[in-house]
């Protein structure tokens, strides 16, 4: 921000450093790109050794089948047969993807009109503070939340007593508790910062003399909105959207808690795989599905959404 | 723009609803979570006291979470620092991977982990923990620091070096104390991710609980819940206290640098 | 200063020096000589290389070829931070976490001087720049204009034996920068240390130099006084950027060394000295005389002149108060030219579409051929 109103003789500088980014680093770059490689070291070997590493071993494992207690080196295709033939799997697939889908546009959806309000209805000196207080509940246990929600929906749950009580209902409401609702309405909570936050940040980038400009130029206040406001806040929105769906497919606590039969998702069936049937393989084939299922439905949604984020990052 | 505010309140009351409800039902007297309430006592904060398994599993979770913040912060300055001081070839693509944990399920980054301790045959214990929690916090912590470190005029170190320090003391003298209140944030929030960590500490932990794994066991006896909603406001109560420093000291960082506040903690 | 026999020895001598990144040329081959003492501007627009030779002098830059001495010893692989400057950046750099006499005594951490004689070398310091008694007040909160002053006392402090300024004026509204020419000046003048300002705004470089080093694309086009390099300009590009410069179209024949005749579109003939064509004869080149627009003036009608007269008509004009710019259009030139006039008492303001006789002198003439 305080860079982009120095005077113009910063741009000599500036030049000097795309030029060492895009076409060259052999001559000066030399010092600079070693010191950067010598820095960034210690946390990318971290990476690479912990992270990188394991998820090519969960990838190779999967293509290993498990027998009891000995474990088969040969390399098939067997455990992504069964994953996609037992309907058992590919309904806790396809579910757990329609949950993370619901929870995603439930999260962005109720989450927008609040980065919406913060950003453009509370003055200036206020916002860090709502900032916080949206952040954080997000930062108490996430068990303890998760089992809170299953105190307010449950039979005799907050919610039921006080709507039988107060006589708005005669029996309690039994559908939102231990079905996939539940796993909803609960992610939707926990994830609810994650999504807030980058539509924030996105509206707070927008200046404001562009929404003038187009009431100046004849547009309602809902189509300056429409045209102008919600395009340039969509790379907040996708970031949202991403930041949300990619972790909720995994999620193994909430569908646990609230989800009952029905509200289970792979991750449950990943965990039981590994730690109770032993077997590991099976549980890496799973894991690699709902990953390339992820990621193959981000990709789309990048896709769709390119003319929103070209030009932009 | 009324109705606007209207439903952020009933948004920050959903947001809001089941910790509201922890203190509620940890001086409730009685067994049942449910409505009505029976009466007001501190039994169940009591009864925490008396039980030898918790007391093991709070002290293995901060000494996790102490490794696990020092570690990651260690990291997150590296990563920080090369990230926004240095230009090099791949930069972006050895970011990513730093920051992969961000977006990647926690059950991944858990089962893959366990794969390969197990495959090696190393005993699974606290430092099992910490190797996975060092991967989840490292992110935060970068993303704090980068933003500490952006604040950074270049210039500074530049002035220091022209005025006879060398490289090592100009970022002694002037980088490090004008990121503290950064690292110090960092640190803050690493603990407090880590202390909350469930999945990963789930699968990875030995025969020694963190304080979520052996929160998750208590669930299943209706009989402990109260003591656990007496445990949850605590931990709740210690959350807040841990942020409210950090962003205090974030704070104090955006005011020495003489900068403008840009926002919170992501 | 001067050594023993009283010759002038240069603080900074460039030999050729290069600095490219990759394919990207900043500095293409700079030689030249920066005098002890001397205030001494790199001119030039965004882009043109000043900052990155600065930079380079200040050892925040290898060379990438050419050599770069500085009080007679070569800089190669001399580490900024052992180099006998100090530089002032544009951002002033103060660092925020310090007092204003922490930061000024920055430098003298690792002098062998006591705690006292250091705290009297600050309070000197600052009370050079006219900040006396802000030592204590916290770095952050000053304005524009104190923390360049804290940056200059900061570099001065080590008493360096040049300094180094970029671009130190630019952050600050155009009254305190007038204010600060001034006082840079004079404390240049003070202290005796070498200069070396870099700016882009060519009146600031005039009012406050010995003399200016013009660059455009890594290249020094002309290194010369100021008087020099606005009277004189090497070529139509310095010409251009220094001030405002009228061009014409002429021809010129060099008969001997001492003797050159050029015939200028709307002015006519005239004979000019070797002096007036500054950038040397490149034979083939388009040929064309620059005049600047104050040398010209515009006769009332009745008004006699001695002069030489050119006539034209008054195409536009803009009012300043104190001064007329005429747009004028000399009889058979299709560009229009720029004159200015005092608003003197007694002198009318001419009317658009007015015929207007134009006096000049040979003697303003600058031929590019």
């Amino acid at each position: 921000m305080i860079a982009s109103e120095t005077g113009s003789g910063a741009i000599p500088m500036i030049k000097i450093k795309i030029n060492i980014k895009i076409k060259a680093w052999p001559r000066l770059g030399r010092s600079e790109a070693s010191q950067g490689y010598f820095l960034v070291a210690p946390p990318f070997l971290y990476a690479l050794l912990l992270l990188a590493a394991p998820l090519a071993a969960i990838v190779l494992f999967s293509f290993w089948t498990q027998d009891y207690l000995t474990l088969d080196t040969t390399l098939t295709l067997k455990n992504y047969r069964e994953a996609l033939s037992d309907p058992l799997y590919g309904e806790l697939l396809l579910r757990s993807l329609v949950i993370s889908l619901a929870v995603t546009a439930a999260t962005v959806l109720t989450a927008f009109p609040i980065a919406y309000f913060i950003s453009f209805s509370v003055p200036p000196s206020r916002k860090s503070m709502w900032i916080f207080l949206i952040t954080i509940p997000f930062w108490s246990s996430y068990l303890m939340r998760v089992f809170l929600w299953k105190v307010i929906l449950g039979y005799n749950g907050v919610l039921n007593t006080t709507l039988t009580g107060l006589g708005i209902i005669d029996e309690p409401l039994s559908f939102i508790l231990y079905n996939a609702n539940a796993v909803v309405i609960t992610l939707a909570h926990a994830y609810a910062p994650f999504a807030i936050l980058p539509i924030y940040v996105a509206l707070e980038k927008i200046d404001r003399s562009l929404l003038e400009a187009s009431r100046d130029l004849g547009e309602s206040r809902v189509m300056t909105f429409l045209r102008v406001t919600l395009p340039l806040a969509m790379p907040g929105v996708v970031a949202a959207v991403l930041i949300v769906f990619i972790p909720t497919i995994g999620d193994y606590v909430t569908p646990r808690l609230v989800g009952g039969p029905n509200g289970l998702m792979i991750a449950n069936m990943i965990q039981t795989q590994f730690l109770k049937l032993n077997n590991a393989p099976m549980g890496a084939a799973l894991a690699v599905l709902a990953m390339a299922m992820v990621t193959a439905v981000s990709l789309v949604f990048l896709f769709l959404n390119r003319r929103y984020l070209k030009g932009q990052k | 723009m009324k109705s606007l505010r209207l439903y952020a309140i009933l948004y920050l009351i959903f947001l809001y609803a089941p910790i509201a409800l922890l203190p509620i039902f940890a001086f409730n007297d009685g067994t049942v979570i449910a409505f009505p309430l029976k009466g007001f006592t501190l039994e169940w904060f009591k009864e925490l006291l008396t039980i030898p398994a918790l007391h093991a599993a709070v002290l293995n979770s901060l000494i996790i979470a102490v490794s696990s913040a020092l570690i990651a912060t260690c990291l997150g300055i590296c990563a920080a620092r090369a990230g926004t001081r240095f230009a090099f070839p791949g930069k972006k693509g050895i970011l990513g991977l730093i920051m992969l944990p961000l977006v990647l399920p926690e059950i991944i980054v858990a089962v893959s982990l366990l794969v390969v301790l197990l495959q090696l045959g190393l005993p699974l214990g606290s430092w099992t923990v910490v190797l996975g929690h060092v991967l989840m916090c490292t992110p935060f912590s970068i993303a704090i620091l980068n933003s500490a470190f952006q604040s950074l005029d270049v210039s500074l170190e530049e002035a220091a070096i022209d005025l006879g320090e060398t490289r090592w003391s100009s970022f002694r003298l002037i980088t490090l104390p004008l990121v503290m209140p950064g690292i110090i944030s960092s640190l803050l929030i690493a603990f407090t991710i880590s202390l909350d960590e469930f999945i990963i500490a789930f699968f990875l932990t030995g025969t020694n609980p963190t304080l979520p794994v052996y929160i998750w066991g208590q669930l299943r006896f209706p009989q402990k819940i109260p003591v656990i909603m007496a445990l949850g406001t605590i931990l709740v109560l210690a959350s807040v206290i841990l942020l409210a420093i950090a962003e205090y000291f974030r704070r104090r960082g955006v005011a020495r640098t003489g900068q403008a506040d840009a926002g919170g903690f992501l | 200063m001067k050594d023993t026999l009283g010759v002038e020895r240069p603080i900074i001598a460039l030999e050729n020096v290069e600095k490219y990144y990759g394919e990207y040329y900043a500095l293409r081959g700079i030689s030249a000589e920066i005098r002890q003492g001397e205030f001494f501007s790199l001119l030039g627009p965004s882009g043109c290389g000043k900052t990155t030779l600065l930079r380079t002098i200040a050892g925040f830059e290898e060379l990438s070829g050419g050599r770069l001495m500085i009080d007679g010893k070569d800089m190669k692989r001399v580490p900024a931070n052992v180099r006998p400057t100090n530089m002032v950046f544009q951002s002033y750099a103060i660092f925020p976490h310090l007092t204003v006499a922490e930061n000024v005594g920055f430098g003298l951490r690792r002098e062998p001087l006591s705690r006292d004689e250091k705290a009297r070398k600050v309070a000197e310091a600052l009370e050079m720049v006219g900040l006396r008694g802000y030592g204590a007040r916290a770095a952050h909160a000053l304005s524009g204009g104190q923390r360049q002053r804290v940056a200059l006392a900061r570099a001065l402090i080590l008493e360096p034996k040049v300094l180094l300024l970029d671009e130190p004026l630019s952050a600050l509204d155009k009254k305190m920068r007038e204010q600060m020419q001034t006082e840079l000046r004079r404390l240049q003048r003070q202290v005796g240390i070498t200069f070396i300002l870099v700016t882009h705004d060519q009146e600031e470089a005039l009012i406050m130099s010995d003399r200016i080093a013009v660059m455009f694309e890594g290249q020094i086009a002309q290194l010369d006084t100021p008087q020099q390099l606005y009277r004189r300009p090497n070529t139509r590009q310095v010409g251009e950027f220094i001030g405002v410069m009228n061009f014409l179209p002429a021809t010129a024949t060099v008969s001997d060394e001492t003797h050159i005749e050029v015939e200028a579109a709307g002015l006519g003939r005239a004979v000019i000295a070797p002096d007036q064509l500054p950038g040397g004869w490149h034979p083939g080149q388009t040929q064309s005389v620059g005049i600047r627009p104050e040398t010209m003036s515009i006769l009332f009608p009745g008004e006699t002149t001695d002069r030489r007269v050119a006539i034209g008509t008054v195409e536009d004009l803009s009012y300043y108060g104190d001064m007329t710019y005429y747009v004028v259009r000399l009889d058979g030139v299709d560009r229009p030219m720029t004159i200015s006039m005092k608003n003197l008492v007694g002198r009318p303001v001419l009317d658009r579409g007015t015929e207007a006789r134009v006096a000049w002198d040979a003697r303003s003439l600058v031929l590019f051929a």
